[in-house]
Order: C-alpha cells, then structure tokens, then sequence
C-alpha cells in the first residue's frame, strides 16, 4: 500500500544544513499497522510529514497504492492518505465549529450529502450530534482528538497517518483514543503507520515496527518480538530497557536487615 | 402592565440559557452564543459600553439628520438679524456667520463624519488584511515584495501625503477619504502579517492543507478570520484619528467644500470668531472630541473582549 524507498529529508543549506531523515526504507501492507518508534528528533516525524508533503522529500522514493507521489500532491492524494496530528490543542480551528471543522473536506472535494457525512463521521468516533456545533473550547482533549479522527476519515482515506496521537492525552483517555483507532482499522480496513515513543503504544496497535535513532533506520522488528523482549540491536535494547520504567537496583535492600 | 414584568424576568433566563447552551443545535445558535459571551465580556467595561453609546448615536444622529435638525444645514436665515446669535432657545448652538443655524450643521456633519469613516475602513481594511495575511502566509519574495511597498507606504507622513494627493487630485470630501485610506493600510498590513506568521506553521493550517484546499481558500477562510478581531480593534482606534485627520483637511479647505456643513471646516470658519463668538468653532470642535472619545473608548473595549492575547 505504502512503499518508502532510501528517503532523505534534509532541511536547510550550508552551515545551517540539517539531515533529519537518512536513507530510511520500509513497505506497509495494506490492512497493516505499521510503527515507527525512537527518541525525541530521531526523525521519525519527519519521515511522516514527508510522506504527506508537508516536508519535502530530497530524495528517494514514496509510492502510494503503486503511484509515486508527485510534489505537490494532487487531491487525489489527499483523498488516499490522511494524518491526525499530535496536539488535539492546536490541530482544530479555534473559531470554528465541530461542524465547520467537518464539512471543509467535503467541501473542498465536491462531496454531496454533508449533512449526512456529517452526523456518520461523529457517530463512527463515537460522539452524538450534540457535539456537531460546539467550539473546540467546549470540548475535552480525548473528544477534540475524536473530532480530529473523525476530520481524517470523513473523506474515506485507505491511509492514515498518525503521528503521537496519543501523547498529549492522560492515560484513560489514551486507552480510549487507542481502542477506538484499532476498531476503525478493523472496521475500515484502513492502513496505518503509527509514529509514537510509547513502545507500549506501538505494541498495542502495531504488528511490525521501525526503530530509529539520528534519522537512520535502526532496526525493523514485530511488536511480538518486542513484547517478548527480544532484540538485536542495543538501541531498541535500552528502549525497551527505558520503557520498562525505573529500577531499583536489587541487593541494597537485601543487605540492609543483614549489617 | 403589572403582569408584565414576571413574563420579561423570566424570559431573559430562558434566552440566557439557550444561549450559553453548551450544546448548541445549530449554526446560528453556536454563534449567538459565542457573540453573546462577547457581549458579556464587553458590558462589564463601562467605559466601553458609553464610547459603543456615542458611536450608536453618531448613527442615528446621521440617518435621522434630518428630523432631528430644526434648520436647513445650508441655507442661512436673515443676514442682518441672525448672524453670529450665541446660544439660545431657538438656536441650540448659536448662529454662524451666515446665520445659519450651528445645531443642524452640526447634526448633518455627523452624515459626513460617518461617511468618512465608513469608506476609510471599507477601502483600508480589505487592503491591509490582503497584504498582510498573503505576505505572512506565502512568505518568501512575495513576502519580500510586498512588505517593502508597505514600508513605503509606512515612510510618507500620513497628512503630508494626504495634502499631495488632494493638490494633485483637487479638493473635495472624496478625494480626501482616498487619501486618508491610502495613507492608513500599511499598519493593518503589519498586524495582519504578525498575526499571520503566529498561525501559518499552526497544525489546523496544516491539516485544512492535507485535506487539499487551495491557498486562497486557506488565507479566507482560516488565517483571515484569525487576524479580524485584532484588526477590528486597531481600526476603531484608529477611527479617531482618521477623524481628525479629515476634520484636519477640511479646516485646510481641502477636504469638504463649502457650504458643506463638515466639522473641521466650521471650525476654520468659527477661527475668525474666536474671541467673541467662541460657540462658532467650540461646537463643531467638541462634536469631533466627543465622537473621537467614543471610538477610542469602543476600540478599548472592543480590544478586551477580541485580542486573542487577552483572552482567557
């Protein structure tokens, strides 16, 4: 569905040239979720703004359903792939209405039967209508992120992007947000690419996953395998190592009953 | 009459409620509401609320000119009797030298004042908002360009440029407003253009760009709006000096002609009289004070309520 070939993303010129995304490569099925998981500025961003021409691709290849990308990307692009941005916050309009919010896509793209688009999209993520002509201000973040699910899917994309989209939320909310974004893949069939530094997070949603690290591609695994606790790589070694939380070391507290 | 009241009282509740509704059913309802809110924000300024007073009257005064004017604004009485009568019953604000009657010229000037006004915005706006928010949003050389005609614009002193252009173009009220608007775009420029550059790397721009839509649909649709409500503030504050600005053309004898009953040129004509018949050019000058105290009170209270920066 989504094949990444050697894309480089380098932003700048001379001494303020900066090389976010090295040489990363992977190919996403159709139907798959597929992760991308590292540190803050390993790139991981990057590689998806790249994807959705919000960054520009030096060079490399990006094909979608077997198209390669044309820049500027054209409205049928649109149409395939859609992203959901990190911070509920700031990714929906302050002055319009959950309803204005909707109908923009369909109006951009000559959709007919808004009014019903509408009320199906709010009801596929899980809100009523009474939620249709409130601000964003009168929204909680879980229920400004459903609305922003809600703005990616109304056009009926095969593609979403997803980029931390649970990291700005607290932790009930975020289970919530993640249960519904996996029933809308099965239900959908949609194909996702996760960008999260939440290994838990990938785990949950993702069957394959790519780590990365200084914007190179540092190791393509399972989420079972990460689940297990199996890696190859000493990178994705500490992460899970980080993921895991802090730990005391062991022994102090044995000996303290003993001196 | 004593039913009354329960029905009114219990209304306003009623209205209240629908209004601040936390789930609106509609468009019109989302934005009652919000203006509502606004309203709220706004009536707890009492200052605001008169200077938004002043500015209302200056609106009736100018369509209902002239019920309200018991005089005609042009014609004079009998030059012999009624030239420079002080105030009286018959003459609220005394008599001019060509004993016509101060009040009704005052009255009818408030239709040339707001004229003046209104043209100002409609033409300095619309260019300002233009040229910034296209500036801010495409960046660049379009940026580049665009921002060095507005310094240009920026460097000419506002009523030296104004009194070239009425000399080039003739006097007259028209040419003066197109002055003055040209003259009073290049700030809006800036502060939409400031405006702008905070919101173009925003996320909701970036998403409304992943959908597909157009630049122009983006600068009008979502950046303009964004930029209104601080522009909206520093254009009413700024009515007070294009007020003067005008009234200041016109007591130059190159804004409105005689026998135009325009502020600022009552005032030239009552300068003669200063001394003995101070109401000749006091009367005309404390309507320009009070109308530009009522802008600036509005733009305070306007600025409260919009500033996104203000806001809580």
């Amino acid at each position: 569905m989504l094949d990444i070939q050697n894309l480089n993303v380098v932003f700048g010129t001379g001494r303020l040239r900066v090389e976010a995304v090295k040489n990363v490569s992977f190919h996403v099925e159709q139907g798959a979720a597929y992760g991308l998981v590292g540190e803050s500025g390993s790139g991981k961003s990057t590689v998806l703004r790249a994807i959705c021409g919000l960054a520009p691709i030096t060079s490399g290849r990006v094909s979608v359903d077997g198209n390669a990308v044309t820049t500027p990307r054209g409205k049928a692009f649109y149409r395939t792939v859609q992203m959901v941005f990190q911070d509920p916050y700031a990714s929906l309009h302050p002055r319009h209405t959950v309803d204005r919010t909707l109908s923009e896509p369909l109006a951009i793209h000559g959709e007919k039967d808004a009014e019903a688009r509408i009320l199906q999209a709010l009801k596929e993520v899980g809100l009523g209508p009474s939620f249709r002509f409130r601000y964003p201000h009168q929204l909680s973040g879980g229920q400004r992120q459903r609305i922003a699910i809600a703005r990616a899917l109304i056009l009926r994309p095969k593609v979403l992007l997803l980029d931390e989209p649970t990291s700005a939320l607290d932790a009930s909310v975020q289970a919530e947000i993640l249960n519904l974004l996996d029933d809308l893949r099965r239900r959908l069939g949609l194909t996702y690419i996760l960008v999260s530094h939440d290994l838990a997070v990938v785990a949950h949603l993702c069957e394959r996953l790519l780590v990365m690290q200084h914007g190179e591609a540092v190791e393509e695994t399972t989420a079972a395998a990460l689940r297990s606790g199996a890696a190859s790589n000493d990178y994705t070694q500490s992460l899970i190592q980080a993921s895991q939380g802090f730990t005391r070391v062991a022994p102090q507290p044995a000996q303290a009953p003993a001196a | 009459m004593t039913g009354a009241p329960l029905p009114l009282a219990s209304q306003p509740s009623g209205m209240r409620a629908w209004l601040l509704s936390p789930e609106p059913h509609s468009r019109w309802q989302a934005r009652l509401g919000r203006f509502y809110l606004g309203w709220r924000a706004f009536s707890r300024n009492p200052l605001a609320v008169i200077g938004l007073g002043i500015v209302l009257l200056l609106i009736l005064v100018a369509i209902f000119a002239d019920v309200i004017a018991p005089y005609s604004p042009v014609a004079g009485g009998d030059l012999r009797t009624q030239r420079l009568l002080p105030p009286s019953e018959a003459y609220w604000f005394g008599t001019d030298d060509q004993a016509r009657d101060i009040f009704s010229r005052v009255i009818h000037g408030s239709r040339i004042t707001l004229f003046v006004v209104v043209l100002v915005a409609l033409i300095a706006m619309p260019i300002g908002l233009l040229v910034g928010t296209v500036s801010g949003y495409l960046g660049g050389w379009v940026d580049t360009v665009l921002m060095r005609i507005t310094d240009i614009f920026l460097a000419f002193p506002r009523l030296i440029l104004a009194l070239a252009f009425v000399a080039a173009l003739g006097p007259g009220i028209e040419n003066a407003i197109i002055a003055i608007a040209i003259t009073s775009w290049p700030p809006y420029a800036r502060i939409a253009r400031a405006e702008t550059l905070m919101i173009r790397n925003s996320d909701f721009i970036a998403a409304v760009k992943l959908q597909g839509a157009s630049t122009p649909r983006i600068i009008l649709g979502h950046v303009v709006p964004l930029c209104l409500s601080s522009l909206i503030v520093r254009v009413t504050l700024d009515m007070a000096g294009i007020i003067l600005t005008a009234a200041g053309l016109g007591f130059l004898g190159l804004g409105a002609q005689p026998p135009m009953p325009e502020w600022g040129a009552m005032v030239a004509t009552g300068r003669n009289y200063l001394i003995d018949q101070w109401w000749v050019a006091a009367m005309p000058g404390i309507a320009i004070f009070v109308v530009s105290l009522g802008f600036n009170l509005l733009g305070d209270g306007l600025r409260d309520v919009l500033d996104p920066k203000a806001a809580k």
